[in-house]
């Protein structure tokens, strides 16, 4: 669904090889590294902060690299709008190649292509809220009125609507981010970077804007580089995901491939630590419908289904694949025996949810109904199911299997 | 008494290092005459004419406008305050050697500015630069005051250019300091969002540093005038006039009645003096408040958000 790396259009960022040194001379640490030497052995000559990255962003995709401090996220990010230019590599932006234009281009290319949300906002406290979030319509030379109508749009949008004149000290932390968030909006650049740009919040107010940029995001569909520290936050966030660890990244996929099939120990360290409730959503659980009861068939056709497909429970859909509920054998079998025609008096509630529902809100109603859940879309369109037993899948680490043993071996014959 | 070829030690030979910064600077005063008078002349000319100017009006009527200064920048309580030094100094009748002493403050301040921030911008823009400038300031603030009238009194004779010269030079190293230090200083990161929207380094300057940076600035250029001030009486050797001149004159017949009047007096110029500049700096008066027009915090309705985004804030 979001392997989007493989897609035919032309990726929004693409960075090849991109190596980043700090020190007297960052070209031979460079060469070193390619030589094989380790990020330690060259610690005395400087600091190899980005080493050896390459991805592919796609346009429209929100991709998070995630790290500890220290791993080079925030490097690489400044290598995307040239602020840390990569020492070797290429970084290209929309297929042009950000690492030899001349500073007069690069200025051009953050101004008409890249905007950047900061970690600690990055107002400009002289200004009011309103000027902060013209700032990059103003550097453009865009007229007075024109910027102004534009940065109105963007506060309005972040629901700071009426806060232009007041001053970034008077608002909360939340509210200035949203400031921050206004100010790369009111840009319209295609490519928005955000550096931990949510690291900075109290919880509650983090998951609001991370609702808020899911949001904005759908509606404008703009590409996302964002860097966090968080795996919750990149999970939730990331259609695809960018592990790094001293420098290198160490795995690129979705939030599902990085839970099932982690790289290596340190990502398999990771992400016991998360609560797979709150990362994992319906939709990405889900399994395809094998078996639906047209809404026009009756108790006879539903039990041969059910014979067919060894299952207790039939989704019943409309024409239109509508979800109208769902059918149990009990009753169908009772049913068949009274030799009833139609489904009326058979057809039970259904849960159904959101494929962007997490699994943390979907436990509750599982344990209360045999048949599962069913994922629908917003017109109510069934899309799959999720039975007991695969919700409990989705939940189990399987780093921990050690702690359960199988009994049954055990048994005295 | 050690003779020129001689030094208190046998081995260390005696290097004449005092005669050759004077054959240097002999060089310089001959090579650049015709500058240095020009520099000379358009000084005394601008000093002179602001002397003048400001001997036109009453001394009360010009307590009156310092006042109104005072109170646009800080409070009616500073403006009072300022009566009250003004009158001090009219009734020691210091008043015409005050405004001499004014003038010469103001000039001298106002070149070393116009020297002091572009240098101290460079300092802050440039590793190398900084390391050129920063020992060429310790030299001009360390070297003994007095010393720096020697040149000047060579250079432009007695009188108000040479005394400025001197308090230029002795005053000017704060200014620079203070400018690297406040750019320094600014926020990294919103100087980092500058660069990541696009702009230009003459943007960067004068859109995000210069104005985040304003208000060490400003307490740089405080530091400039009060070190002017107190040059500024030193400059009294040189014949500069004003309340420099009775002090040397006071000296001279020990005369100690003289001494405290003039030298009081440059404590009432020097308290309001500090008090307006940092009245400035803290942009916390009615000027401030004027310059910074705009309405008042959040507003909840559709229409005043309208409305604001209409008006604007003029601050830019």
């Amino acid at each position: 669904m979001t392997d989007t790396a493989s897609n035919n259009v032309a990726p929004a960022v693409s960075v090849q090889n991109a190596y980043k040194a700090f020190g007297r001379r960052p070209q031979t640490i460079v060469k070193r590294l390619k030589e094989g030497a380790t990020r330690d052995e060259l610690k005395s000559q400087g600091m190899a902060a980005v080493i050896d990255a390459s991805f592919d962003v796609a346009p429209g995709e929100i991709f998070v690299v995630m790290g500890l401090s220290g791993s080079g996220k925030s490097t690489l990010i400044r290598t995307l709008n040239g602020i840390q230019p990569p020492t070797d590599g290429t970084v290209k932006i929309f297929g042009q190649d950000i690492t030899n234009v001349s500073p007069r281009q690069l200025r051009s290319i953050r101004r008409e292509k890249i905007a950047m949300v900061f970690q600690h906002f990055a107002l400009m406290p002289h200004r009011t809220v309103g000027q902060n979030a013209a700032y990059a319509l103003e550097v453009r030379g865009i007229s007075r009125s024109d910027r102004e109508k534009k940065a109105e749009e963007a506060l309005n949008m972040v629901g700071l609507a009426g806060y232009g004149g007041s001053f970034p000290h008077e608002l909360s932390g939340g509210m200035r981010q949203r400031v921050g968030l206004a100010r790369a909006l009111a840009a319209e650049t295609d490519l928005m970077l955000m550096d931990e740009a949510f690291s900075a919040l109290d919880p509650l107010i983090r998951k609001e804007m991370q609702d808020q940029l899911l949001e904005l995001q759908q509606q404008l569909g703009k590409t996302i580089v964002f860097i966090t520290h968080d795996l919750n936050e990149a999970m939730r966030l990331g259609n695809r995901i960018a592990m790094m660890r001293d420098g290198r990244i160490v795995q690129i996929g979705t939030t599902e491939q990085i839970l099932n099939d982690p790289a290596n120990d340190y990502v398999a360290q990771f992400i016991q630590e998360v609560d797979r409730t709150r990362v994992l959503t319906a939709g990405e659980i889900m399994e395809p419908p094998v078996a639906v009861l047209g809404a026009g068939q009756g108790p006879r056709a539903a039990h041969r289904l059910m014979r067919e497909h060894q299952t207790s429970a039939l989704c019943v859909v409309d024409q239109t694949r509508h979800l109208q509920g769902v059918v149990y054998e009990d009753d169908v079998a009772a049913a068949v025996a009274a030799g009833a025609e139609g489904l009326t008096g058979l057809l039970r509630q259904m849960p159904a949810t959101l494929p962007g529902t997490l699994l943390a809100e979907l436990i509750g109603a599982a344990s209360q109904h045999a048949a599962g859940l069913a994922v629908v879309d917003d017109h109510g369109r069934l899309h799959g199911v999720i039975p007991r037993v695969t919700l409990l899948n989705a939940l189990a680490d399987t780093s921990a299997e050690g702690a359960v043993r199988t009994i049954l071996e055990e048994a005295p014959a | 008494m050690i003779r020129a070829d001689e030094t208190e030690s046998t081995i260390v030979p005696r290097i004449e290092v005092g005669e050759r910064l004077e054959a240097g600077f002999e060089w310089f005063e001959d090579t650049f005459d015709s500058a240095i008078n020009w520099v000379g002349s358009t000084v005394a000319y601008i000093s002179d004419g602001l002397a003048e100017i400001l001997a036109i009006p009453d001394a009360l009527i010009l307590t009156v406008i310092l006042a109104a200064i005072a109170w646009l920048v800080r409070n009616w309580k500073l403006a009072l305050g300022t009566v009250g030094l003004m009158l001090f100094i009219i009734t020691v009748d210091q008043w015409n050697e005050a405004l001499e002493t004014l003038a010469l403050v103001a000039v001298a301040a106002a070149i070393a500015l116009i020297i002091a921030i572009p240098l101290g911008v460079l300092a802050a823009k440039s590793q190398i630069a900084s390391r050129i400038i920063r020992p060429v300031m310790d030299l001009m603030q360390t070297m003994p005051a007095l010393v720096w009238l020697i040149p000047a009194l060579a250079m432009f004779s007695l009188g108000m250019t040479a005394g400025i010269f001197a308090t230029l030079i002795f005053a000017l190293p704060p200014g620079v300091r203070f400018t690297e230090l406040a750019i320094r200083q600014v926020d990294a990161e919103v100087v980092e969002a500058g660069h990541a929207f696009g702009s230009t380094p003459a943007q960067i300057l004068f859109r995000v540093q210069l104005p985040l940076a304003a208000k060490t600035i400003m307490a740089g250029v405080n530091q400039v005038i009060m070190l002017a001030l107190s040059m500024a009486v030193f400059a009294g050797f040189v014949g500069a006039g004003g309340l420099g001149t009775e002090v040397v004159r006071a000296i001279s017949q020990l005369n100690l009645a003289l001494g405290f009047d003039a030298g009081l007096s440059v404590v009432m110029l020097a308290i309001y003096l500090d008090r307006v500049t940092a009245g400035i700096g803290g942009g916390e008066g009615v000027l401030a408040k004027l310059l910074r027009r705009r309405k008042s915090a959040p507003v909840q309705t559709e229409e005043t958000a309208e409305d604001k985004a209409a008006t604007g804030s003029p601050t830019t």
